[in-house]
Protein backbone atom coordinates (compact mmCIF):
# COMPACT_ATOMS: atom_id res chain seq x y z
CA UNK A 1 0.00 0.00 0.00
CA UNK A 2 3.00 2.77 0.88
CA UNK A 3 4.67 1.69 -2.32
CA UNK A 4 1.65 2.33 -4.25
CA UNK A 5 0.91 6.07 -2.88
CA UNK A 6 4.70 6.52 -3.51
CA UNK A 7 4.15 6.31 -6.89
CA UNK A 8 1.31 8.68 -7.24
CA UNK A 9 2.82 10.96 -5.77
CA UNK A 10 6.19 10.99 -7.48
CA UNK A 11 4.10 10.81 -10.34
CA UNK A 12 1.96 13.46 -9.79
CA UNK A 13 4.87 15.87 -8.88
CA UNK A 14 7.07 14.90 -12.05
CA UNK A 15 3.29 15.15 -14.53
CA UNK A 16 2.77 18.28 -12.75
CA UNK A 17 6.63 20.04 -13.37
CA UNK A 18 6.23 18.44 -17.08
CA UNK A 19 2.68 19.89 -17.70
CA UNK A 20 4.24 23.59 -16.65
CA UNK A 21 7.04 22.95 -18.77
CA UNK A 22 5.07 21.76 -22.07
CA UNK A 23 2.74 24.80 -22.06
CA UNK A 24 5.29 26.74 -21.29
CA UNK A 25 7.61 25.51 -24.71
CA UNK A 26 4.61 25.45 -26.65
CA UNK A 27 3.39 29.14 -26.24
CA UNK A 28 7.61 30.08 -26.54
CA UNK A 29 7.51 27.79 -29.33
CA UNK A 30 4.24 29.32 -30.78
CA UNK A 31 4.50 32.90 -30.62
CA UNK A 32 8.38 33.38 -30.38
CA UNK A 33 9.40 33.23 -33.91
CA UNK A 34 6.53 35.73 -34.92
CA UNK A 35 7.31 38.39 -31.94
CA UNK A 36 11.20 37.91 -33.29
CA UNK A 37 9.76 38.59 -36.72
CA UNK A 38 8.09 41.62 -35.76
CA UNK A 39 10.97 42.81 -33.48
CA UNK A 40 13.11 42.08 -36.35
CA UNK A 41 11.05 44.52 -38.80
CA UNK A 42 10.96 47.59 -36.57
CA UNK A 43 14.86 47.50 -35.97
CA UNK A 44 17.19 49.24 -38.03
CA UNK A 45 19.89 46.65 -40.14
CA UNK A 46 23.34 47.92 -38.09
CA UNK A 47 21.54 47.70 -34.88
CA UNK A 48 20.62 43.75 -35.65
CA UNK A 49 23.93 43.18 -37.47
CA UNK A 50 25.72 44.33 -34.47
CA UNK A 51 23.69 43.02 -32.08
CA UNK A 52 21.40 39.83 -32.99
CA UNK A 53 20.17 39.00 -29.88
CA UNK A 54 19.40 42.66 -28.40
CA UNK A 55 16.17 44.43 -28.34
CA UNK A 56 15.00 47.64 -30.05
CA UNK A 57 15.02 50.46 -27.17
CA UNK A 58 11.93 52.80 -26.64
CA UNK A 59 13.21 55.30 -28.93
CA UNK A 60 14.36 53.38 -31.85
CA UNK A 61 11.36 51.85 -33.62
CA UNK A 62 11.90 52.29 -37.04
CA UNK A 63 8.95 51.45 -39.30
CA UNK A 64 10.11 52.46 -42.49
CA UNK A 65 10.59 48.78 -43.85
CA UNK A 66 6.86 48.74 -43.80
CA UNK A 67 6.70 51.57 -46.59
CA UNK A 68 9.47 50.12 -48.50
CA UNK A 69 8.11 46.35 -48.46
CA UNK A 70 4.45 47.81 -49.59
CA UNK A 71 4.98 50.26 -51.92
CA UNK A 72 5.48 50.18 -55.27
CA UNK A 73 8.37 49.08 -57.48
CA UNK A 74 8.49 52.86 -59.25
CA UNK A 75 8.70 54.35 -56.27
CA UNK A 76 11.58 52.02 -54.59
CA UNK A 77 9.96 49.60 -53.06
CA UNK A 78 9.08 46.05 -53.14
CA UNK A 79 5.76 46.49 -54.25
CA UNK A 80 3.88 44.19 -51.87
CA UNK A 81 0.91 46.24 -51.92
CA UNK A 82 0.11 44.63 -55.39
CA UNK A 83 0.79 41.45 -54.55
CA UNK A 84 -1.34 41.69 -51.81
CA UNK A 85 -4.08 43.06 -54.06
CA UNK A 86 -3.70 39.82 -56.21
CA UNK A 87 -3.95 37.48 -53.58
CA UNK A 88 -6.98 38.79 -52.33
CA UNK A 89 -8.72 38.70 -55.62
CA UNK A 90 -7.66 35.38 -55.62
CA UNK A 91 -8.69 34.16 -52.54
CA UNK A 92 -12.28 35.76 -52.69
CA UNK A 93 -13.41 34.26 -55.75
CA UNK A 94 -11.96 31.12 -54.77
CA UNK A 95 -14.29 31.46 -51.19
CA UNK A 96 -17.08 32.59 -53.14
CA UNK A 97 -16.75 29.65 -55.55
CA UNK A 98 -15.98 26.81 -53.01
CA UNK A 99 -18.97 28.11 -50.30
CA UNK A 100 -21.14 28.12 -53.33
CA UNK A 101 -20.13 24.59 -54.50
CA UNK A 102 -19.68 23.04 -51.49
CA UNK A 103 -23.28 24.60 -50.17
CA UNK A 104 -24.98 22.70 -52.51
CA UNK A 105 -22.73 19.37 -52.41
CA UNK A 106 -22.90 19.25 -48.49
CA UNK A 107 -26.72 19.67 -48.47
CA UNK A 108 -27.52 17.22 -50.67
CA UNK A 109 -24.87 14.68 -48.94
CA UNK A 110 -26.61 15.35 -45.80
CA UNK A 111 -30.11 15.34 -46.87
CA UNK A 112 -30.82 13.45 -50.33
CA UNK A 113 -30.45 9.87 -51.05
CA UNK A 114 -29.89 9.97 -54.70
CA UNK A 115 -27.40 7.07 -56.74
CA UNK A 116 -23.75 7.29 -56.14
CA UNK A 117 -24.48 9.55 -53.06
CA UNK A 118 -21.45 7.63 -50.87
CA UNK A 119 -19.34 6.81 -53.97
CA UNK A 120 -19.34 11.14 -54.44
CA UNK A 121 -18.36 11.18 -50.60
CA UNK A 122 -15.05 9.20 -50.98
CA UNK A 123 -14.23 10.59 -54.41
CA UNK A 124 -14.08 14.24 -52.45
CA UNK A 125 -12.69 12.55 -49.48
CA UNK A 126 -9.96 11.37 -52.08
CA UNK A 127 -8.87 14.33 -53.92
CA UNK A 128 -8.50 16.33 -50.57
CA UNK A 129 -5.97 13.57 -50.11
CA UNK A 130 -4.48 13.64 -53.47
CA UNK A 131 -0.97 15.04 -53.42
CA UNK A 132 -0.52 18.96 -55.09
CA UNK A 133 2.84 18.01 -56.44
CA UNK A 134 1.45 15.27 -58.52
CA UNK A 135 -1.18 16.69 -60.22
CA UNK A 136 1.47 20.28 -61.08
CA UNK A 137 2.63 18.11 -63.56
CA UNK A 138 -0.13 17.44 -65.92
CA UNK A 139 -1.53 20.55 -65.05
CA UNK A 140 1.30 22.65 -65.70
CA UNK A 141 1.00 21.29 -69.20
CA UNK A 142 -3.04 21.15 -69.59
CA UNK A 143 -2.84 25.10 -68.58
CA UNK A 144 0.02 25.71 -70.77
CA UNK A 145 -1.71 24.08 -74.20
CA UNK A 146 -5.01 26.20 -72.93
CA UNK A 147 -3.07 29.06 -72.57
CA UNK A 148 -4.42 29.56 -68.79
CA UNK A 149 -1.24 29.51 -67.18
CA UNK A 150 0.07 32.94 -66.27
CA UNK A 151 -3.81 34.00 -66.06
CA UNK A 152 -5.22 34.39 -62.40
CA UNK A 153 -9.06 33.07 -63.25
CA UNK A 154 -6.42 29.15 -64.16
CA UNK A 155 -5.30 29.67 -60.68
CA UNK A 156 -8.89 30.57 -58.79
CA UNK A 157 -9.74 27.24 -60.76
CA UNK A 158 -7.07 25.23 -59.17
CA UNK A 159 -7.68 26.35 -55.60
CA UNK A 160 -11.27 25.91 -56.09
CA UNK A 161 -10.86 22.22 -56.96
CA UNK A 162 -8.62 21.74 -54.21
CA UNK A 163 -10.54 23.76 -51.43
CA UNK A 164 -13.74 22.22 -52.25
CA UNK A 165 -13.47 19.05 -50.49
CA UNK A 166 -12.67 20.27 -47.53
CA UNK A 167 -15.05 22.77 -46.95
CA UNK A 168 -17.60 20.35 -48.70
CA UNK A 169 -16.32 18.11 -45.30
CA UNK A 170 -16.50 21.32 -43.05
CA UNK A 171 -20.21 22.55 -44.16
CA UNK A 172 -21.53 18.46 -43.44
CA UNK A 173 -20.87 19.00 -40.14
CA UNK A 174 -22.74 22.20 -39.86
CA UNK A 175 -25.22 20.65 -42.04
CA UNK A 176 -26.03 18.18 -39.69
CA UNK A 177 -26.66 20.11 -36.94
CA UNK A 178 -29.49 21.77 -38.52
CA UNK A 179 -32.79 19.91 -37.14
CA UNK A 180 -34.35 18.25 -39.90
CA UNK A 181 -37.96 18.92 -38.43
CA UNK A 182 -37.19 22.65 -39.22
CA UNK A 183 -36.80 21.77 -42.91
CA UNK A 184 -39.86 19.81 -43.17
CA UNK A 185 -42.16 22.08 -41.31
CA UNK A 186 -41.23 24.98 -44.05
CA UNK A 187 -41.92 21.82 -46.44
CA UNK A 188 -45.30 21.21 -45.38
CA UNK A 189 -45.88 25.21 -45.35
CA UNK A 190 -45.00 25.14 -49.10
CA UNK A 191 -41.09 25.88 -49.43
CA UNK A 192 -39.36 24.54 -52.33
CA UNK A 193 -35.90 22.53 -51.85
CA UNK A 194 -34.61 25.89 -53.11
CA UNK A 195 -36.58 28.02 -50.47
CA UNK A 196 -35.33 25.38 -48.27
CA UNK A 197 -32.11 25.84 -48.83
CA UNK A 198 -31.84 29.25 -49.05
CA UNK A 199 -34.38 30.42 -46.00
CA UNK A 200 -34.04 27.69 -43.60
CA UNK A 201 -30.77 25.85 -44.12
CA UNK A 202 -28.48 28.67 -45.04
CA UNK A 203 -29.38 31.23 -42.21
CA UNK A 204 -29.02 28.55 -39.39
CA UNK A 205 -25.53 27.58 -40.69
CA UNK A 206 -24.39 31.08 -41.15
CA UNK A 207 -21.65 30.93 -38.57
CA UNK A 208 -20.47 27.80 -40.40
CA UNK A 209 -20.53 29.53 -43.52
CA UNK A 210 -18.53 32.14 -42.40
CA UNK A 211 -15.88 30.00 -41.14
CA UNK A 212 -15.78 27.88 -43.77
CA UNK A 213 -14.88 30.90 -46.14
CA UNK A 214 -12.47 31.87 -44.46
CA UNK A 215 -10.97 28.47 -44.07
CA UNK A 216 -10.76 28.42 -47.70
CA UNK A 217 -9.81 32.32 -47.82
CA UNK A 218 -6.58 31.16 -45.74
CA UNK A 219 -5.96 28.18 -47.85
CA UNK A 220 -6.17 29.88 -50.99
CA UNK A 221 -4.35 33.29 -49.45
CA UNK A 222 -1.25 30.94 -48.25
CA UNK A 223 -0.71 28.83 -51.12
CA UNK A 224 2.40 28.80 -53.13
CA UNK A 225 3.42 25.51 -55.47
CA UNK A 226 0.82 26.37 -58.57
CA UNK A 227 1.71 30.20 -57.59
CA UNK A 228 5.06 30.01 -58.24
CA UNK A 229 4.48 27.33 -61.54
CA UNK A 230 1.86 29.66 -63.37
CA UNK A 231 2.77 32.91 -62.08
CA UNK A 232 6.73 33.29 -61.72
CA UNK A 233 7.21 34.89 -65.09
CA UNK A 234 4.83 37.57 -64.61
CA UNK A 235 5.73 39.74 -61.59
CA UNK A 236 2.53 42.05 -61.94
CA UNK A 237 0.39 39.19 -61.01
CA UNK A 238 2.35 37.33 -58.36
CA UNK A 239 0.27 36.28 -55.47
CA UNK A 240 1.69 37.40 -51.33
CA UNK A 241 3.69 34.04 -51.23
CA UNK A 242 5.13 33.97 -54.23
CA UNK A 243 6.03 37.75 -53.92
CA UNK A 244 7.61 37.35 -50.47
CA UNK A 245 9.92 34.07 -51.18
CA UNK A 246 10.85 35.99 -54.53
CA UNK A 247 11.92 38.53 -52.82
CA UNK A 248 13.79 36.13 -50.02
CA UNK A 249 15.94 34.95 -53.16
CA UNK A 250 17.31 38.56 -54.10
CA UNK A 251 19.08 40.40 -51.29
CA UNK A 252 16.54 42.38 -49.69
CA UNK A 253 17.82 43.73 -46.70
CA UNK A 254 15.89 41.15 -43.85
CA UNK A 255 13.88 44.15 -41.81
CA UNK A 256 12.77 44.83 -45.16
CA UNK A 257 11.62 40.77 -45.57
CA UNK A 258 10.21 40.71 -41.90
CA UNK A 259 7.88 43.44 -42.56
CA UNK A 260 6.75 42.03 -45.67
CA UNK A 261 6.52 38.77 -43.75
CA UNK A 262 4.24 40.68 -40.92
CA UNK A 263 2.10 42.37 -43.27
CA UNK A 264 1.15 39.02 -45.62
CA UNK A 265 0.10 37.35 -42.03
CA UNK A 266 -1.56 40.05 -40.67
CA UNK A 267 -4.84 39.34 -42.55
CA UNK A 268 -5.10 35.92 -41.75
CA UNK A 269 -4.01 35.75 -38.12
CA UNK A 270 -6.40 38.05 -37.51
CA UNK A 271 -9.98 36.44 -39.25
CA UNK A 272 -8.76 33.64 -37.77
CA UNK A 273 -8.37 34.45 -34.13
CA UNK A 274 -11.75 36.16 -34.40
CA UNK A 275 -13.31 32.91 -35.66
CA UNK A 276 -11.26 30.29 -33.65
CA UNK A 277 -14.25 28.93 -31.83
CA UNK A 278 -15.87 28.48 -35.02
CA UNK A 279 -12.95 26.81 -37.29
CA UNK A 280 -12.38 25.21 -34.55
CA UNK A 281 -15.29 23.03 -34.15
CA UNK A 282 -16.00 23.12 -37.78
CA UNK A 283 -12.00 21.21 -38.40
CA UNK A 284 -12.69 18.78 -35.76
CA UNK A 285 -16.51 17.93 -35.87
CA UNK A 286 -15.33 14.21 -37.09
CA UNK A 287 -13.11 13.95 -34.26
CA UNK A 288 -15.61 13.27 -31.39
CA UNK A 289 -16.99 9.59 -33.16
CA UNK A 290 -12.67 8.57 -32.84
CA UNK B 1 -42.89 8.31 -49.40
CA UNK B 2 -44.25 8.80 -53.15
CA UNK B 3 -42.54 7.51 -56.32
CA UNK B 4 -42.71 11.11 -57.89
CA UNK B 5 -41.28 12.62 -54.33
CA UNK B 6 -38.09 9.76 -54.45
CA UNK B 7 -37.35 10.80 -57.79
CA UNK B 8 -37.16 13.95 -57.54
CA UNK B 9 -34.98 13.34 -54.72
CA UNK B 10 -32.92 10.87 -56.90
CA UNK B 11 -32.93 14.29 -59.54
CA UNK B 12 -32.01 17.04 -57.12
CA UNK B 13 -29.19 15.25 -54.97
CA UNK B 14 -27.42 14.71 -58.71
CA UNK B 15 -27.75 18.31 -59.64
CA UNK B 16 -26.65 19.72 -56.37
CA UNK B 17 -23.20 17.89 -56.82
CA UNK B 18 -22.84 18.64 -60.43
CA UNK B 19 -21.08 21.60 -60.23
CA UNK B 20 -18.41 20.13 -57.71
CA UNK B 21 -18.11 17.07 -59.18
CA UNK B 22 -17.47 19.21 -62.57
CA UNK B 23 -14.31 20.81 -60.92
CA UNK B 24 -12.89 17.94 -59.43
CA UNK B 25 -13.47 16.28 -62.78
CA UNK B 26 -11.54 19.01 -64.95
CA UNK B 27 -9.03 19.84 -62.22
CA UNK B 28 -8.39 16.76 -60.74
CA UNK B 29 -9.29 13.37 -62.37
CA UNK B 30 -8.72 14.42 -65.90
CA UNK B 31 -4.95 16.10 -65.23
CA UNK B 32 -4.65 12.92 -62.84
CA UNK B 33 -4.95 10.39 -66.21
CA UNK B 34 -3.15 12.77 -68.53
CA UNK B 35 -0.19 12.23 -66.02
CA UNK B 36 -0.51 8.65 -65.59
CA UNK B 37 -0.44 8.81 -70.22
CA UNK B 38 2.27 11.28 -69.51
CA UNK B 39 4.76 9.09 -67.20
CA UNK B 40 4.64 6.42 -70.09
CA UNK B 41 5.48 8.93 -72.75
CA UNK B 42 9.10 10.06 -73.65
CA UNK B 43 8.27 13.81 -74.00
CA UNK B 44 9.32 16.89 -73.20
CA UNK B 45 8.33 20.68 -72.57
CA UNK B 46 9.19 22.12 -75.91
CA UNK B 47 7.24 18.62 -77.80
CA UNK B 48 4.04 18.50 -75.90
CA UNK B 49 2.55 21.48 -77.69
CA UNK B 50 2.75 19.12 -81.00
CA UNK B 51 1.79 15.90 -79.17
CA UNK B 52 -1.39 14.62 -80.86
CA UNK B 53 -3.50 11.44 -79.73
CA UNK B 54 -1.68 9.57 -82.48
CA UNK B 55 1.54 9.48 -81.06
CA UNK B 56 0.80 8.32 -77.76
CA UNK B 57 2.85 5.17 -76.52
CA UNK B 58 3.51 2.90 -74.33
CA UNK B 59 7.34 3.23 -73.01
CA UNK B 60 8.89 2.81 -69.44
CA UNK B 61 11.98 4.76 -70.30
CA UNK B 62 10.96 7.65 -67.85
CA UNK B 63 10.82 4.91 -64.93
CA UNK B 64 14.14 3.44 -65.87
CA UNK B 65 15.70 7.07 -66.16
CA UNK B 66 13.71 8.45 -62.99
CA UNK B 67 15.07 5.16 -60.78
CA UNK B 68 18.53 4.51 -62.42
CA UNK B 69 18.73 8.42 -61.94
CA UNK B 70 21.74 10.12 -59.71
CA UNK B 71 19.95 10.46 -56.07
CA UNK B 72 16.83 8.84 -56.46
CA UNK B 73 17.30 6.27 -54.20
CA UNK B 74 18.97 8.95 -51.55
CA UNK B 75 15.72 11.48 -51.93
CA UNK B 76 13.39 8.54 -51.68
CA UNK B 77 15.29 7.61 -48.28
CA UNK B 78 15.38 11.41 -47.31
CA UNK B 79 11.23 11.62 -48.05
CA UNK B 80 10.60 8.46 -46.14
CA UNK B 81 12.62 10.00 -43.08
CA UNK B 82 10.90 13.05 -43.47
CA UNK B 83 7.20 11.86 -43.31
CA UNK B 84 7.94 9.36 -40.34
CA UNK B 85 9.52 11.41 -38.37
CA UNK B 86 7.49 14.43 -39.07
CA UNK B 87 4.37 12.40 -38.37
CA UNK B 88 6.16 11.17 -35.17
CA UNK B 89 7.62 14.57 -34.02
CA UNK B 90 3.77 16.15 -34.68
CA UNK B 91 1.61 13.51 -33.29
CA UNK B 92 3.61 13.48 -30.31
CA UNK B 93 3.95 17.19 -29.43
CA UNK B 94 0.00 17.76 -29.79
CA UNK B 95 -0.72 14.82 -28.01
CA UNK B 96 2.19 16.29 -24.63
CA UNK B 97 0.52 19.58 -25.24
CA UNK B 98 -3.52 18.25 -25.35
CA UNK B 99 -2.72 16.36 -22.49
CA UNK B 100 -1.11 19.20 -20.56
CA UNK B 101 -3.76 21.61 -21.19
CA UNK B 102 -6.66 19.42 -20.21
CA UNK B 103 -7.58 20.60 -16.95
CA UNK B 104 -8.69 23.91 -16.49
CA UNK B 105 -6.48 27.16 -15.38
CA UNK B 106 -6.96 30.95 -15.68
CA UNK B 107 -5.45 32.08 -19.35
CA UNK B 108 -6.01 28.85 -20.95
CA UNK B 109 -8.49 30.31 -23.75
CA UNK B 110 -5.57 32.16 -24.16
CA UNK B 111 -3.07 29.69 -24.17
CA UNK B 112 -5.25 27.82 -27.03
CA UNK B 113 -5.63 30.67 -29.16
CA UNK B 114 -1.90 31.36 -29.53
CA UNK B 115 -0.52 27.39 -29.98
CA UNK B 116 -2.31 27.37 -33.02
CA UNK B 117 -0.54 30.56 -34.64
CA UNK B 118 1.80 28.39 -36.43
CA UNK B 119 -0.46 26.44 -37.92
CA UNK B 120 -2.26 28.98 -39.90
CA UNK B 121 0.62 31.38 -40.43
CA UNK B 122 1.33 31.45 -44.36
CA UNK B 123 3.98 29.47 -44.94
CA UNK B 124 5.93 32.01 -46.76
CA UNK B 125 6.24 34.17 -43.67
CA UNK B 126 7.40 31.42 -41.21
CA UNK B 127 9.75 30.19 -43.86
CA UNK B 128 11.23 33.77 -43.99
CA UNK B 129 10.98 34.31 -40.51
CA UNK B 130 12.93 31.09 -39.73
CA UNK B 131 15.57 31.40 -41.64
CA UNK B 132 16.64 35.06 -40.35
CA UNK B 133 16.50 32.98 -36.81
CA UNK B 134 19.22 30.53 -38.59
CA UNK B 135 20.91 32.87 -40.39
CA UNK B 136 24.87 32.63 -39.91
CA UNK B 137 25.33 36.66 -40.07
CA UNK B 138 22.33 38.28 -37.92
CA UNK B 139 20.07 35.45 -36.79
CA UNK B 140 19.56 34.72 -33.07
CA UNK B 141 20.27 30.95 -32.75
CA UNK B 142 23.67 31.35 -34.30
CA UNK B 143 24.56 34.06 -31.76
CA UNK B 144 23.26 32.06 -28.99
CA UNK B 145 25.32 28.78 -29.90
CA UNK B 146 28.41 31.16 -30.41
CA UNK B 147 28.51 33.53 -27.30
CA UNK B 148 26.75 30.97 -24.62
CA UNK B 149 27.06 26.80 -26.24
CA UNK B 150 30.71 27.41 -27.49
CA UNK B 151 30.34 27.08 -31.29
CA UNK B 152 33.35 27.47 -32.77
CA UNK B 153 31.90 29.29 -36.04
CA UNK B 154 28.22 29.87 -37.05
CA UNK B 155 26.69 27.05 -38.50
CA UNK B 156 24.20 27.18 -42.15
CA UNK B 157 22.02 25.26 -40.82
CA UNK B 158 19.72 25.36 -43.94
CA UNK B 159 22.58 24.27 -46.47
CA UNK B 160 24.47 22.07 -43.56
CA UNK B 161 24.39 18.33 -44.49
CA UNK B 162 25.81 16.83 -41.37
CA UNK B 163 28.01 18.03 -37.70
CA UNK B 164 29.78 15.68 -35.76
CA UNK B 165 28.47 15.17 -32.44
CA UNK B 166 30.59 12.40 -30.34
CA UNK B 167 31.77 10.77 -33.54
CA UNK B 168 28.82 10.57 -35.27
CA UNK B 169 27.28 12.57 -38.14
CA UNK B 170 24.17 14.11 -37.12
CA UNK B 171 21.67 15.48 -39.94
CA UNK B 172 21.25 19.26 -39.63
CA UNK B 173 19.53 20.65 -42.49
CA UNK B 174 17.31 17.85 -42.17
CA UNK B 175 16.85 18.12 -38.88
CA UNK B 176 15.68 21.46 -39.17
CA UNK B 177 12.83 20.98 -41.60
CA UNK B 178 11.35 18.41 -39.74
CA UNK B 179 11.57 20.17 -36.48
CA UNK B 180 9.71 23.25 -39.19
CA UNK B 181 7.07 20.95 -40.30
CA UNK B 182 6.49 19.53 -36.39
CA UNK B 183 6.09 23.09 -35.34
CA UNK B 184 3.59 23.83 -38.21
CA UNK B 185 1.86 21.13 -37.74
CA UNK B 186 1.17 19.77 -34.07
CA UNK B 187 -1.36 22.19 -33.49
CA UNK B 188 -3.79 20.63 -35.91
CA UNK B 189 -2.91 17.13 -33.88
CA UNK B 190 -3.29 19.30 -30.79
CA UNK B 191 -7.03 20.51 -32.11
CA UNK B 192 -8.14 16.97 -32.89
CA UNK B 193 -6.78 15.22 -29.83
CA UNK B 194 -8.08 17.71 -27.64
CA UNK B 195 -11.83 17.01 -29.06
CA UNK B 196 -11.57 13.61 -28.55
CA UNK B 197 -10.18 13.79 -24.99
CA UNK B 198 -13.47 15.91 -24.23
CA UNK B 199 -15.48 13.39 -25.51
CA UNK B 200 -14.13 10.75 -23.38
CA UNK B 201 -16.41 9.36 -20.89
CA UNK B 202 -15.48 11.12 -16.92
CA UNK B 203 -16.59 7.91 -15.62
CA UNK B 204 -13.74 5.55 -16.94
CA UNK B 205 -11.39 7.52 -15.77
CA UNK B 206 -13.39 8.27 -12.23
CA UNK B 207 -13.57 4.46 -12.20
CA UNK B 208 -10.05 3.69 -13.25
CA UNK B 209 -8.59 6.10 -10.45
CA UNK B 210 -10.81 4.91 -7.81
CA UNK B 211 -9.37 1.25 -8.35
CA UNK B 212 -6.05 2.68 -7.55
CA UNK B 213 -4.58 3.56 -10.93
CA UNK B 214 -1.84 5.68 -11.55
CA UNK B 215 -2.08 8.84 -13.74
CA UNK B 216 0.58 6.97 -16.34
CA UNK B 217 -1.63 3.97 -15.78
CA UNK B 218 -5.13 5.87 -16.40
CA UNK B 219 -3.20 7.60 -19.31
CA UNK B 220 -1.78 3.74 -20.67
CA UNK B 221 -4.98 2.06 -19.96
CA UNK B 222 -8.28 4.71 -20.15
CA UNK B 223 -7.21 7.29 -22.53
CA UNK B 224 -4.79 5.63 -25.00
CA UNK B 225 -7.17 3.08 -26.27
CA UNK B 226 -9.49 6.12 -26.44
CA UNK B 227 -7.24 8.09 -29.01
CA UNK B 228 -6.19 5.18 -30.78
CA UNK B 229 -8.36 5.60 -33.48
CA UNK B 230 -7.74 9.41 -33.69
CA UNK B 231 -4.54 9.02 -33.83
CA UNK B 232 -4.28 6.72 -36.43
CA UNK B 233 -6.06 8.93 -38.66
CA UNK B 234 -3.90 11.93 -37.97
CA UNK B 235 -0.71 9.74 -38.34
CA UNK B 236 -1.81 8.65 -41.69
CA UNK B 237 -3.26 12.38 -42.84
CA UNK B 238 0.19 13.72 -41.88
CA UNK B 239 2.54 10.88 -43.32
CA UNK B 240 0.39 11.67 -46.71
CA UNK B 241 0.68 15.35 -46.26
CA UNK B 242 4.52 15.52 -45.50
CA UNK B 243 5.66 12.88 -47.62
CA UNK B 244 4.20 15.25 -50.77
CA UNK B 245 5.06 18.12 -49.00
CA UNK B 246 6.85 20.51 -51.48
CA UNK B 247 6.32 24.10 -50.35
CA UNK B 248 8.31 23.97 -47.32
CA UNK B 249 11.27 22.05 -47.85
CA UNK B 250 11.61 24.09 -51.49
CA UNK B 251 11.11 27.43 -49.27
CA UNK B 252 13.62 26.18 -46.33
CA UNK B 253 16.65 24.69 -48.63
CA UNK B 254 15.67 24.53 -52.32
CA UNK B 255 16.77 20.67 -51.50
CA UNK B 256 20.47 21.55 -50.19
CA UNK B 257 22.15 19.89 -47.12
CA UNK B 258 20.59 16.57 -47.83
CA UNK B 259 17.06 17.65 -47.52
CA UNK B 260 16.38 16.89 -51.18
CA UNK B 261 12.92 15.20 -51.26
CA UNK B 262 11.51 13.24 -54.21
CA UNK B 263 8.38 16.37 -54.43
CA UNK B 264 11.41 18.72 -55.05
CA UNK B 265 12.60 16.13 -57.69
CA UNK B 266 9.95 16.60 -59.38
CA UNK B 267 9.78 20.22 -59.71
CA UNK B 268 13.72 19.74 -61.00
CA UNK B 269 12.58 17.51 -63.29
CA UNK B 270 9.40 19.52 -64.30
CA UNK B 271 10.52 23.01 -64.23
CA UNK B 272 14.01 23.21 -64.41
CA UNK B 273 15.27 20.46 -66.98
CA UNK B 274 11.43 20.32 -68.98
CA UNK B 275 10.93 16.55 -68.89
CA UNK B 276 7.74 16.01 -68.84
CA UNK B 277 8.00 12.74 -68.54
CA UNK B 278 10.02 11.97 -65.73
CA UNK B 279 8.16 14.39 -63.47
CA UNK B 280 5.17 12.59 -64.57
CA UNK B 281 6.75 9.28 -63.71
CA UNK B 282 7.86 10.34 -60.13
CA UNK B 283 4.48 11.69 -59.26
CA UNK B 284 3.11 8.85 -60.85
CA UNK B 285 5.49 6.81 -58.33
CA UNK B 286 4.42 9.03 -55.27
CA UNK B 287 0.89 8.41 -55.74
CA UNK B 288 1.68 4.25 -55.71
CA UNK B 289 3.75 4.70 -52.34
CA UNK B 290 1.15 6.58 -50.83
CA UNK B 291 -1.67 4.56 -51.41
CA UNK B 292 0.17 1.75 -49.57
CA UNK B 293 -0.89 3.49 -46.48
CA UNK B 294 -4.36 4.58 -47.43
CA UNK B 295 -5.65 1.32 -48.25
CA UNK B 296 -4.26 -0.14 -44.80
CA UNK B 297 -6.06 2.23 -42.85
CA UNK B 298 -9.01 1.49 -44.81
CA UNK B 299 -8.76 -2.21 -44.28
CA UNK B 300 -7.86 -1.88 -40.61
CA UNK B 301 -10.82 0.04 -39.71
CA UNK B 302 -13.14 -1.41 -41.99
CA UNK B 303 -15.00 1.77 -43.20
CA UNK B 304 -14.80 2.87 -46.71
CA UNK B 305 -15.68 6.53 -45.99
CA UNK B 306 -15.00 9.13 -43.38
Amino acid sequence: MRRRWDRHAVERRVLGVLRVAVVAGAVAAAAGPVLYGVVLSVRPFPDVAADPLGLPGPGSWDPSAYGRALAPEERGGFGLAGFMANSLVVAVATTLAAVACSVLGAYAAVRLRFFGRDAVNGLFLAVYLFPGIVLAVPLFVLFGRLGLTGSLPGLVLIYLAQTVPVALYMLRGYFQAVPVSVEEAAEVDGCSRRQVIVRVVLPMALPGLAATGLYVFMIAWNEFLFALLFLAPDRDRWTVALGVARLADFSVPAPVLMAGSVAVTVPVVAGFLLAQRLLVSGLTAGAEKG
Amino acid sequence: MSGARRRREEWHGRLLVAPTLAVVAAVVLVPFAAGVVLAFQEVRLIEVRALGWGDLEVSFANFARVLGGSGFWAAARTTLVYAVATTAGSLAAGLALALALRRPFRGRGLVRGVVLVPYVLPVVAATTVVAALLNPQYGPVNAVGERFLGWDAPVDVLTTRDVEVAGFPVPVALTAVVLFEVWKSFPLAFLFLTARLQAVPAELEEAAVVDGASPTQVFRHVLLPQLAGVLALLGLLRFIWSFQNFTDVYLLTGGAGGTEVVAVRVYTELVTRADIGAASALGVLMTVVLAVPLVVYVRATGRGRV
